[in-house]
């Protein structure tokens, strides 16, 4: 029986960057909850004997060679971007989540 | 920030440390590794970049096939098994550098695992345990606006470049290392230096560390003497030479067991490494930020090595850079302390070269060693990156063989070369070094230095051959050092015996 706290949403909500308020987590930690249980009813179908699956065709092994593709130039790299400086993208002041 | 340090051999009086350390090796591939992206270095900001490294929507990965080759060789190059069947997964966080909000790499599939390399330190060995090595991709380049240290503290804002977002990384990472005592500092050095020398041999990666193409981040803790419990560790990032790796470790033995000493926990964290000052400061804490929900990548299907292509990958492997070292000292009849100071310098692979042109190891030697490492230190720079190749070397010493030249003018020829004056021919020619060749005028200065100094003359006629140098000294200088010694001494016992 799977059950997510709201701690848990809002904890999840904070590394996705999604600011939610009380209110909003109140609403959404049961709805979660719900969708999760839904989900869960798979593994009472599923035995030992089914792997869980993370690709669905049966593929292994796809390379490319390591030869050079045309790329985009700086302009069009940058077009999509909301602020852009000496050709790179302009992003706001970084705080706190350094890597 | 100043932190409270314990003397060294303070630290290994209480505690035990245990080293991890985490290397990056870029590799060298010709491209990206999901997308066909040149990784040329230094090129124009955000030339570099597609779709894909951009992390734009419905954009496709795919493997580059050398990278996982590259992948797979490092890993018996370090004794791993290699996954018969191995994931990319997704680590997720948000931070600009990474324009797709998750890095591409590998989590509990590593497709190399349990190998081990073993490492000298003065003549004994360690074995350096290696968890796994896995593949991954590297981070676009930020710079920090604003501010008055362009650090990220206090920055304005900041720009990113993503030509480097994508280029293949091996991420090598070690067991905890215990048992090294007081040598840890050293073994540390000595494991990156090596793992250095054979990414070097594999021809993988450009192995250079002060420009970032293999990182190494220490991880350290201390546990009480004896107790066999490992303590709360650091993570030292970036640490950029085999110097800095020695000193960050010793380091953070003495900041760990003054926190400890004074009672109080240590903190587990990422601290950043100073280059110039030698201290760690505190980065981020290591809480929940590391939440990295991974999960295997839907859109790169699964690596499967054929137990084939690891054995026609294995025969590729170079010579064990440690034993083909044991090996050429032999050959070359270099004492201990010669090979050391050959191997410090990074000069092994330069002498060989030399060799293989031609040139007796002790020449070869003679030259790297007391010639052109003082150059290279005096230009700040790598051995190999002196501006003279082994080729070059091997030429100037072919023209001391044939007396063309002596040591001395050869010296004047390494000063051309460095200029760029064209070859050491051209540079013999154009600065009148060759050696006088003709008997005539090392006869006409022998005569003239001997007749300045009679005393001298009767010395060697009574049968001193020693005094002969005070002789030597005078012709040699009258020819401006573009005499044969030799020759000129064959002349002064020829005329006075």
């Amino acid at each position: 029986m799977p059950e997510i706290s709201r701690d848990e949403v809002a904890h999840l909500a904070d590394l996705a960057r999604i600011d939610l308020d009380d209110a909003e987590l109140d609403h959404l930690a049961p709805q979660l909850n719900v969708i999760l249980e839904s989900v869960a009813s798979i593994r009472g179908v599923a035995g030992d004997d089914v792997p869980p699956t993370s690709h669905p065709i049966p593929l292994t092994n796809v390379f490319r060679d390591d030869v050079p593709a045309p790329c985009l130039t700086a302009e069009q790299a940058l077009s999509g971007a909301p602020a852009s400086e000496d050709q790179r993208f302009s992003v706001p002041r970084i705080l706190g989540d350094e890597q | 920030m100043s932190e409270t340090l314990i003397p060294f051999d303070d630290v290994l009086a209480s505690y035990d440390p245990a080293l991890g350390l985490e290397v990056h090796v870029e590799l060298n591939t010709v491209t990206k590794m999901f997308c066909g992206c040149p990784t040329e270095f230094g090129a124009a900001p955000n030339t570099q970049v597609c779709p894909t490294c951009l992390g734009l929507p419905g954009a496709m990965p795919v493997v580059n096939g050398k990278a996982v080759e590259s992948a797979i060789r490092i890993g018996l190059a370090l004794n791993c098994e290699i996954a018969e069947w191995c994931r990319f997964a997704r680590k997720n966080y948000f931070y600009p550098d990474m324009p797709k909000n998750f890095q591409t790499s590998q989590y509990d599939e590593p497709i190399c695992f349990e190998g081990y390399m073993d490492v000298e330190v003065d003549g004994e060995t360690f074995r350096v345990e290696i968890e796994r090595a896995h593949m991954e991709e590297d981070t676009g380049k930020s710079t920090h606006i604003g501010g008055a240290t362009g650090r990220i503290h206090g920055a304005d804002y900041s720009l990113v470049d993503y030509n480097r977002a994508g280029i293949p990384l091996i991420e090598i990472v070690t067991k905890p290392i215990v048992g090294a005592g007081a040598k840890a500092p050293d073994v540390a050095r000595a494991y990156v230096g090596q793992l250095r020398d054979l990414i070097l041999a594999l021809g993988v990666s450009d192995a250079r560390m002060e420009q970032g193409s293999i990182r190494a981040d220490v991880n350290l803790s201390l546990s009480p003497k004896g107790s066999g419990v490992l303590g709360t560790r650091t993570e030292t990032k970036n640490v950029n030479s085999l110097r800095s790796v020695e000193r960050a470790v010793r380091y953070e033995m003495s900041r760990h067991a003054a926190v400890l000493g004074a009672g109080e926990s240590i903190l587990q964290e990422t601290r950043h490494w100073h280059e110039d000052t030698g201290v760690t400061t505190s980065g981020r804490e290591k809480s929940d930020a590391e939440d990295y929900r991974y999960f295997p990548e839907p859109d790169l299907v699964p690596v499967a090595p054929s137990r084939e292509w690891v054995e026609e990958l294995r025969a590729t492997l170079p010579e064990n850079p440690t034993a083909k070292k044991t090996r050429l000292q032999a050959e070359y009849g270099f004492s201990d302390l010669e090979m050391r100071d050959v191997w410090a310098a990074g000069a092994l692979p330069l002498i060989e070269a030399t060799v293989a042109e031609g040139t007796a190891p002790q020449s070869a030697r003679k030259w790297w060693l007391a010639e052109l490492l003082r150059r290279a230190n005096d230009a700040g720079v790598e051995l190999a990156d002196v501006g003279v190749t082994p080729a070059q070397v091997a030429a100037v010493q072919a023209l001391v063989d044939a007396k063309t030249i002596n040591d001395k003018l050869a010296r004047q020829v390494f000063d051309g070369l460095l200029a760029g004056e064209g070859t050491p021919e051209e540079i013999i020619a154009a600065r009148g070094l060759a050696m006088v060749s003709d008997d005539g005028p090392l006869i006409a200065a022998i005569d003239e230095a001997l007749a300045a100094q009679p005393d001298i003359a009767d010395k060697i006629r009574g049968g001193n051959q020693a005094a002969a140098g005070a002789i030597i000294g005078a012709v040699m200088k009258a020819t401006r050092g573009q005499a044969d010694a030799g020759r000129v001494r064959e002349l002064i016992l020829e005329k006075l015996s």
